[in-house]
């Protein structure tokens, strides 16, 4: 099971290696006084002057540097690899093809950990240059932030004991039971204001809901259905997925309010890699191993 | 501050929680821990081991690998605690005991050993002593100490936030992602809710030193 995304992940670095290399070729050559080639974000060699002056993108390219803001502790999207310290998933493969299309490579990210609650605060404090969290997307927080995106359209689902005793198919069938989630995220304001019938029991982290589900303290957990996925691949005898999604989540990159520019830039990056294959790429390496690959969803330049 | 206004009866209730949690949990711990030091300094070698291994195995563990161990090992034991309210009780107060026990065992100490040879000298017990003579005298030396361990179980309570119980804290991580502009706004209501517990209580207990101090 490890051995191919690492195969896989040798091989991209491998390339971007290559391309690197072809970069800094291309770039001498280019110093003459031949016309600059036609813009192509997937294909062009990124470097400081490629991008408008004083723009973040132009920023970052020339420091060789990013922080980036991830979970590191969602299977699939974020997961913390202990023993190479860095987080490994979906959110982590898509926050490299943008720090790419910057020409920096995995050395030059530092990762921060970022929880559902201090997101915000980080990127408005400068902390991290984005945030590629399972991050939904919804208005109130653009009010603060901006999001690039979305890059993935989760639904919030419900994960039961395996067999489902309880026989819960959707969000009605919680009315009467107690189902486990996050406090402070969304699904458990979605289970409040409209299931109001649903017990709530809210941890800090989903790996406790799971606990608590196999404990037998709580009927279910419920939330994004990616993050679910990954609890039960972690687990597939004791949970199981009703597989049944009730809402839309849009997971976009979270970053500075009324930067357009690099807002921009990013939803360029991420069209370029729905048609260029990377995305599907990234999914299939990691979250794909727990779901089919979806199609690519619209980019929302509002 | 606005959406701790919009949301008072929550925030209220978060209060009510943190406050009720920790007094709970203090008064187990007063208990809990005045006995720990009674086996202390008893002259019953087993109950004095118990104490000490009790003491160094609490104390000297993180406060929330205890409160895993209440809400998701016993279950494993086939002890499962009906609420996970009573799991934070258990956490907080059985932590807390510990270093009450050795509050109060630094009281004992105080007292001078003459008194307690006297009362052995009238024909009093361990326990008679204890209770009527040592502690009496004790506890009122040690309501200083008691009082930080008052507040710093408190403010430990918020631990409770990442283990299913909706107290002040908690609200607030709520709270805050309704409304993330008010990060800030929110974080620092709950900060005053601490306060307000904290700094009454160190008023009252500032009283009550003032009352039962020893006169030397």
């Amino acid at each position: 099971m490890t051995a191919r995304p690492r195969t896989r992940a040798l091989a991209l670095a491998g390339a971007a290696a290559l391309t690197m290399a072809l970069t800094a070729c291309a770039s001498e050559a280019g110093n003459g006084d031949t016309a600059a080639p036609a813009e192509d974000p997937g294909a062009e060699a990124p470097a400081a002057g490629d991008f408008p002056e004083g723009s973040t993108m132009a920023e970052l390219a020339e420091a060789g540097e990013v922080t980036i803001g991830t979970k590191f502790d969602q299977p699939g999207f974020g997961l913390l690899n202990p023993s190479t310290n860095t987080p490994e998933g979906f959110d982590v493969e898509i926050a490299k093809i943008i720090a790419a299309e910057l020409g920096i490579d995995e050395d030059g990210i530092t990762w921060t950990e970022t929880v559902s609650a201090n997101r915000e605060p980080f990127i408005q404090e400068g902390r991290v240059d984005y945030v590629v969290a399972t991050y939904t997307i919804n208005d109130e927080r653009k009010e603060i932030i901006d999001f690039a995106g979305p890059y993935y359209i989760a639904g919030q689902d419900i994960m039961v004991a395996a067999g489902n005793p309880l026989g819960i198919e959707g969000p009605e069938d919680l009315a009467g039971t107690t189902t486990c989630s996050v406090e402070g995220s969304t699904p458990a304001e979605n289970i409040r204001t409209n299931y109001p019938d649903a017990e709530l029991t809210l941890f800090d982290v989903y790996s406790k809901c799971a606990e608590a589900l196999k404990n037998g303290q709580v009927d279910s957990v419920t939330t994004d259905n990616v993050i679910l996925l990954g609890l039960v691949a972690q687990d597939p005898e004791a949970f199981e997925l009703v597989e049944n999604p009730f809402t839309e989540e849009p997971y976009g990159i979270g970053l500075a309010k009324g930067d357009d520019d690099f807002r921009t830039f990013i939803n360029d990056v991420l069209e370029a890699s729905f048609e260029d294959g990377r995305w599907a790429e990234a999914w299939d390496a990691t979250a794909g191993q727990f779901a089919e690959t979806p199609e690519p969803p619209q980019v929302d330049r509002y | 501050m606005q959406a701790i206004l919009e949301n008072r009866e929550l925030f209220w209730s978060g209060f009510v929680t943190t406050l009720s949690l920790s007094v709970v949990a203090a008064l187990l711990a007063f208990v809990l821990g005045t006995l720990l030091a009674a086996f202390r300094v008893s002259p019953f070698p087993p109950l004095q081991g118990l104490a000490v291994v009790y003491v160094e195995a609490v104390r000297n563990t993180p406060l929330t690998v205890v409160w895993f161990f209440m809400v998701f090992a016993l279950p494993l034991l086939g002890l499962g605690l009906p609420t996970f309210f009573i799991a934070g009780v258990l956490a907080l107060g059985l932590y807390t005991a510990a270093f009450v026990c050795e509050a109060v065992r630094s009281g004992i100490n105080a007292v001078s050993a003459g008194q307690a040879e006297a009362a052995r000298a009238i024909g009093l017990t361990f326990t008679q002593t204890l209770r009527f003579v040592v502690l009496p005298q004790a506890l009122r030396t040690v309501v200083p100490p008691l009082g930080n361990q008052w507040i710093a179980l408190t403010k430990n309570s918020s631990i409770g936030a990442a283990f299913a119980i909706t107290e002040i804290t908690a609200v607030a991580q709520r709270l805050s992602n309704t409304n993330p502009a008010q990060v800030v706004q929110i974080f620092l209501g709950a900060a005053l809710a601490y306060l307000a517990i904290t700094l009454t209580s160190g008023g009252l207990l500032g009283v009550l030193e003032r009352r039962v101090a020893v006169l030397r």
